[in-house]
């Protein structure tokens, strides 16, 4: 690394420079601050978006707002950071935020070589395509000589270079830094595909599309994109509070503890229900928390299967089927650690 | 006086020292804090395969090839836009310019209208507007615009008959898209066209102030000597008021240049848009920025030079 480029990275790195080490102490700085500082998307419709009164709603919303009932006792004490793609994870490594729920996919090389710790899944996508029927491509193998509109930054690029690499196809990228242009490219006509997780297609198709008929999500998905929050690595304690409420939120479904009913299962006989809810044996305290952080959690957002339906599933415009994000005794994937 | 001369140049190597030290100082305190977070540094990552796929390069490009590969065929993307953007900017500019001093009111009027509409708006709404007028009037790629035998002209842009890997070839259509000869994107194309007329309006002003600073007998004698308007104003006052026009027409070029930065916003593969994908692929942010940085650095410097010399020249033949 010659001189001049050393005294430039270190000069962009002035901004990291002056903050205090901050291990282990997570829980009391948002303690001290009275707010959880968490970092969403700058818009992902049904994981992390602010509505037309400004309110943030979805997925990845709810994962925080379960943390800051759990530990501040409010959901709505939460400063909510958007964070573009690029942005994500030096904001969550320099201190910024308290943690990044923000449609991120969990993969090795963010896992181990960016300071940071996965917490859980709570989401489980996979990247798709979306096209112009009238292109007449009925399946991702005929997408040969094709240019493909994508948004920078994420790991789909990556993807669809693997995809095109194994099928033995040149497939041409077209990349742009914002989901709009991005998407009125693809609309024009510009490319024959759109690419991005599943998820997301299914929202762009039914709200974007000029006409969703005219349009079609293909069967395969190249990719796995399991989607949770992440935490700065150093930070034992605070890293175990985000995974468990993450697994509490999960473990509330299959136990059939509901926003509605959190406070009548209190006299339920389970013992399952009274660990989860504190009634009897005290979860919290190995987490340096109260008794009914838990409880709270389910109070504020409701389990898994309620802030899925609210967002993702049939309540939402999105109509997402659970598919792999049902509970792993419904046909899905998902499996809590146990709460005991 | 020795001593003086000796204290000044103390004074300038204890500055150089002190800045050294501080730049010193502040990579270390910088890999520290990254190893403190666990987060991986350095720039072993170029010399991995990039794994990902560039739209159009002039370098040949495999998702395989190496991350440095990927940075340079980006950087010789912003080139191949840059380079004959820049040279158009100062084709439409002299034009006009010649048009803001133009006798003519029409002519005047179109000149002027020209520069304050373009002047007016922000570089980034011209090149999405250009994009989005390519993109949604041009016909899709199975129904191309055939205007001369050869040459398509569809959504997926402009191909033309170029020399490629067999010699002479003409396109053809293959799948979606075309095969053989040279394809312009609309990505390309919108760029070159925004970038191109964006800095031209500057350059004709820089020029239509140049020459009316000349003094005004050099118009009229050239007039009384019954050249044209034409022939005044490129043989008489732009030779003499280039001049004063150089230093500003050369930083607007350089403008341009980094102006071609703004490609991610409609989707071309240039120097930032690779090195923010590749930012996101390794999380290397503080290296990928250093690398564009120092990049830009670098052709500004040797721009500055060029055109550094080019003016030392101007002024020893003037000055002859």
């Amino acid at each position: 690394m010659s001189p001049a480029l050393r005294l430039l990275a270190a000069t962009a790195a002035l901004t990291l420079a002056p903050l205090p080490a901050l291990a282990g102490k997570t829980l009391d700085a948002i303690k001290s601050r009275g707010q959880l500082a968490c970092g969403v998307s700058t818009g992902v419709i049904g994981f992390s978006a602010a509505d037309s009164q400004g309110q943030w709603k979805g997925l990845d919303v709810d994962v925080c707002k379960a943390i800051a009932a759990a530990v501040l006792g409010d959901p709505n004490k939460v400063r909510w950071v958007p964070l573009s793609s690029q942005q994500r994870f030096t904001a969550l490594q320099s201190g910024e935020v308290d943690i990044l729920s923000r449609n991120t996919t969990w993969s090795l090389t963010r896992d181990a070589g960016q300071g940071l710790h996965f917490a859980g899944v709570t989401y489980y996508d996979g990247q798709g395509f979306l096209v112009a029927k009238k292109t007449k491509v009925s399946s991702a193998k005929q997408l040969k000589n094709a240019e493909v509109c994508v948004q920078s930054g994420t790991t789909t690029e990556k993807n669809l270079s693997d995809f095109a690499r194994s099928q033995g196809i040149k497939i041409k990228p077209v990349v742009f830094d914002k989901f709009e242009a991005s998407l009125k490219a693809f609309f024009s006509g510009r490319c024959q595909a759109y690419t991005t997780d599943a998820s997301a297609l299914a929202f762009i198709r039914a709200k974007e599309a000029p006409n969703p008929d005219d349009y079609l999500v293909l069967p395969e998905l190249i990719s796995k994109e399991p989607l949770g929050p992440a935490v700065r690595r150093g930070d034992d304690e605070w890293f175990a509070i985000v995974k468990w409420t993450v697994n509490a939120l999960i473990e509330a479904e299959e136990l059939g503890i509901t926003q509605a009913r959190v406070d009548s299962l209190k006299s339920s006989a389970d013992p399952s229900v009274q660990r989860f809810l504190g009634v009897g044996e005290d979860l919290g305290k190995n987490l340096g928390l109260d008794r009914d952080w838990a409880g709270r959690a389910i109070k504020a957002v409701g389990n898994y299967g309620e802030i899925f339906n609210r967002n993702l599933g049939a309540d939402s415009p999105l109509k997402l089927p659970r598919g792999l994000n049902a509970q792993w005794n419904k046909g899905g994937i998902l499996y809590a650690q146990p709460l005991r | 006086m020795p001593g003086r001369r000796r204290s000044a140049w103390l004074a300038q190597a204890l500055t150089l020292a002190a800045v050294l030290a501080l730049a010193g100082l502040l990579a270390a305190t910088t890999a520290g804090h990254l190893q403190e977070r666990g987060i991986r540094s350095g720039f072993d990552f170029l010399l991995e395969p990039a794994g990902f796929a560039l739209g159009e390069s002039l370098l040949p490009f495999e998702p395989g090839d190496s991350t440095l590969r990927a940075f340079a065929a980006g950087l010789l993307n912003t080139l191949r836009v840059a380079l004959p953007a820049a040279a158009l900017a100062l084709l439409i500019g002299i034009a006009a310019g010649f048009g803001r001093l133009a006798d003519n009111p029409l002519l005047r009027g179109l000149a002027t209208a020209f520069v304050t509409g373009v002047r007016n708006l922000p570089l980034l709404l011209h090149l999405l507007a250009w994009y989005f007028i390519l993109t949604d009037l041009l016909p899709p790629g199975d129904a191309p615009l055939n205007p001369l035998p050869g040459v398509f002209l569809s959504k997926s842009g402009l191909a033309l008959p170029w020399w490629g890997e067999t010699g002479f070839e003409v396109p053809e259509p293959a799948g979606f898209g075309f095969e053989g000869g040279a394809n312009l994107t609309p990505e390309y194309l919108a760029l070159l066209i925004g970038l191109s007329i964006y800095s031209a309006a500057y350059i004709a002003e820089t020029l239509r102030g140049a020459v009316q600073a000349l003094p005004p007998g050099q118009r009229l004698s050239a007039l009384a000597l019954g050249m044209s308007a034409r022939q005044t104003f490129l043989l008489v006052l732009l030779p003499q008021a280039w001049r004063a026009a150089l230093p500003p027409v050369t930083s607007q070029l350089l403008n341009l240049l980094k102006n071609a930065s703004l490609a991610v916003a409609i989707g071309y593969p240039d120097l930032v848009s690779v090195a923010g994908t590749s930012l996101n692929q390794t999380g290397r942010a503080l290296e990928c920025l250093s690398i564009v940085v120092a990049v830009y650095l670098a052709l500004s410097l040797v721009a500055a030079a060029i055109s550094h010399r080019l003016e030392a020249r101007l002024f020893r033949e003037q000055g002859q």
